[in-house]
């Protein structure tokens, strides 16, 4: 199971948004896109969906065009999990987690009871079981992202594609969710997620794309690619990189600060 | 888990009741009204009627009735009802529908302005003097032109999409009632003129056994996908890019959708003019009864809507000798329903 992104260029407006990006991930990969608000992430994200159509360059899912693909067959493969998701109705959790298995029921039926068993253990794999008969505009901002992820595993699709995901998430929480996320990819799940956090990164990516203006400043691994100069020049300001060591592990942490400090 | 399972066990029970209140309030209909039929009456009229409809007319069990009887039955009384559970069956489940494709609670086929423009185009064929179908057949089209209207007009707007929704629906509404005013003015006074007023202020007293048939098989037509779809329907009240990476062809779902809202909306306002607010008022209550999942909402929807059209029609019968519009009787239930809807709106954004 492999994403390839080949070369691709995006014009909206004219204005080109995405310029010549490459970039390929497999299993057991966990990717940061990285970078600061407005620089194109969310349009990449939306180009490997195949939401987006690329002027230029080409996307191979396991090796065949995206842009050949149905909604169906790519939806076999990749799952997407958008930064926030307000439905119009206050559905149930167990309800937002079912519609990931749309793929798996016919056109014309509805989950039954073995549809509901598997829903009911992803959200007992993630730890949120008690959520599944509550709204789901009735819950926090971390329990919103797990179901989510609940809802992306149901689709059996091996390659997830997050937005933000710890976007509007305090610390501990964003801790909860990226753990899970890490746990997922030794199941030999792709995670591709965008941030603005360089630490997220560090912390959790084992690849990072950072991207500048629409085109890739940096990539490679995170403890590598992200470096002081480059995150200076990703954020347009001062950014110090120090190891600190916690429980005998050591971790890179990036830090701005101001020219007199 | 357990929990789930009892609850589910639960609304299926509801479900059976409101089955059972549907066909309880369809039978007591037969027997209300200034002309007294006895229940044991009216179900031998039925019963044999029915027998004689399903043997091709082979059989024809007579005896126990009047003439008289069998005709308040059978030609009066039956058309009235099955198309007041048609109309309300088919304004609830488009309602329903619309407020999951417009991810918008406060969507009806009224309000987005598909009831008005069916009702300029029925208007438009009464002065035309077109026959059942040509009437039928403009109030689709010009149902189905003013809900893109509205549509198109609401994703213009930078205002929020619940409030664009809403004003657009209200604007392309008035348009098309200036048209049909316009209509009036120019209609024959002495027939077309009280024909079409009349007809718009929503009325069944004038049904007859014929018009069963116009109001059956385009309803049946359309609520058939509405509900074999009704899960699915779910998915589009989410984000477009989610319910694409779901693996649905969301286009296609939702045009198929929209039709069918408008084509069961335009045959209803096309049989029984315009009868406003119960596609708001029915999906709302079925969503309190049953949740939010389109699996139930769809039939309960159905059921509720039959069984409400068919009691506000007993009412406006039953009231005085002069029959009140069936439009004026349910904007006295939906307008404050639909106050309530936006009080609650508001309490649940500051939450």
């Amino acid at each position: 199971m492999s994403i390839n992104v080949k070369n691709i260029s995006f014009t909206y407006n004219e204005k080109e948004v995405l310029h010549d990006i490459s970039f390929s991930a497999g299993s057991g990969d966990v990717v940061a896109v990285l970078g600061p608000n407005g620089v194109g992430k969310s349009t990449f994200f939306r180009c490997m969906l195949g939401f987006l159509h690329p002027q230029r360059g080409e996307i191979l899912l396991n090796g065949q065009d995206i842009f050949s693909m149905t909604n169906a067959a790519v939806a076999r493969e990749i799952a997407y999990i958008p930064q926030s998701s307000s439905p119009a109705f206050n559905y149930t959790v167990l309800d937002t987690v079912l519609m990931g298995m749309t793929n798996q029921i016919g056109l014309f039926s509805s989950p039954g009871p073995a549809e509901r068993k598997t829903a009911m253990a992803a959200l007992e794999e993630l730890g949120i079981a008690e959520l599944a008969g509550r709204g789901c505009n009735k819950i926090s901002g971390g329990e919103r992202q797990l179901m989510l992820l609940a809802r992306s595993l149901v689709q059996k699709a091996k390659i997830l594609i997050m937005d933000e995901p710890t976007a509007n998430l305090d610390l501990g929480n964003s801790h909860k969710v990226m753990k899970r996320i890490l746990s997922l990819s030794r199941q030999g799940y792709t995670v591709i997620f965008s941030t603005h956090e360089p630490n997220q990164a560090f912390q959790f990516a084992n690849r990072v794309v950072a991207l500048q203006n629409g085109r890739v400043l940096a990539e490679g691994k995170p403890e590598e690619a992200l470096s002081e100069c480059i995150l200076s020049s990703l954020y347009a300001s001062n950014v110090a990189v120090r190891e600190i060591e916690v429980n005998g592990k050591v971790f890179k942490l990036a830090i701005s600060y101001d020219e007199g400090e | 888990m357990e929990n789930n399972a009892s609850s589910g066990r639960k609304k299926d029970l509801l479900f059976i009741g409101l089955g059972v209140l549907f066909a309880a309030v369809f039978f007591a209909s037969f027997l209300l009204g200034r002309y007294s039929v006895s229940p044991f009456t009216a179900l031998k009229i039925l019963g044999s009627e029915l027998l004689r409809c399903l043997s091709f007319g082979a059989f024809s069990p007579d005896g126990g009735w009047t003439g008289a009887e069998y005709s308040v039955v059978i030609n009066i009384r039956l058309p009235r009802i099955v198309i007041a559970a048609l109309v309300g069956a088919a304004l609830s489940t488009a309602g329903a529908s619309y407020q999951g494709i417009f991810r918008n609670p406060m969507v009806s086929p009224d309000l987005l302005g598909a009831s008005t423009g069916a009702g300029f185009g029925a208007a438009l064929a009464i002065l035309l003097s077109f026959g059942y179908f040509g009437i039928t057949v403009s109030a689709f089209l010009f149902g189905l032109l003013a809900v893109m209207l509205a549509y198109l007009v609401s994703k213009m707007s930078r205002l929020n999409s619940t409030l664009s929704m809403v004003l657009a629906g209200v604007m392309i509404g008035s348009l098309f009632s200036s048209l049909t005013s316009f209509i009036k003015y120019v209609a024959d006074t002495e027939e077309q003129l009280p024909a079409i007023t009349y007809w718009l202020m929503g009325s069944l007293s004038s049904s007859k056994k014929q018009d069963m048939l116009f109001a059956l098989v385009p309803i049946v037509v359309g609520l058939v996908p509405l509900m074999l779809l009704r899960w699915r329907l779910n998915l589009l009240t989410i984000s477009e890019a989610e319910a694409r990476s779901l693996g649905i062809n969301t286009k296609r779902l939702r045009l198929v959708v929209i039709i069918c809202a408008t084509l069961v909306t335009s045959a209803s306002v096309a049989v029984s003019g315009m009868i406003g607010w119960v596609g708001l008022v029915i999906p709302h209550f079925s969503r309190m009864i049953f949740g939010y999942d389109y699996k139930r909402v769809i039939p309960a929807s159905i059921l509720l809507g039959g069984t409400f059209l068919m009691i506000v029609d007993n009412i406006a019968r039953l009231i005085s000798t002069a029959e009140i519009p069936l439009g004026i009787l349910t904007s006295f239930v939906g307008a404050p329903v639909f106050i309530y809807l936006i009080l609650e709106g508001g309490a649940a954004r500051e939450h």
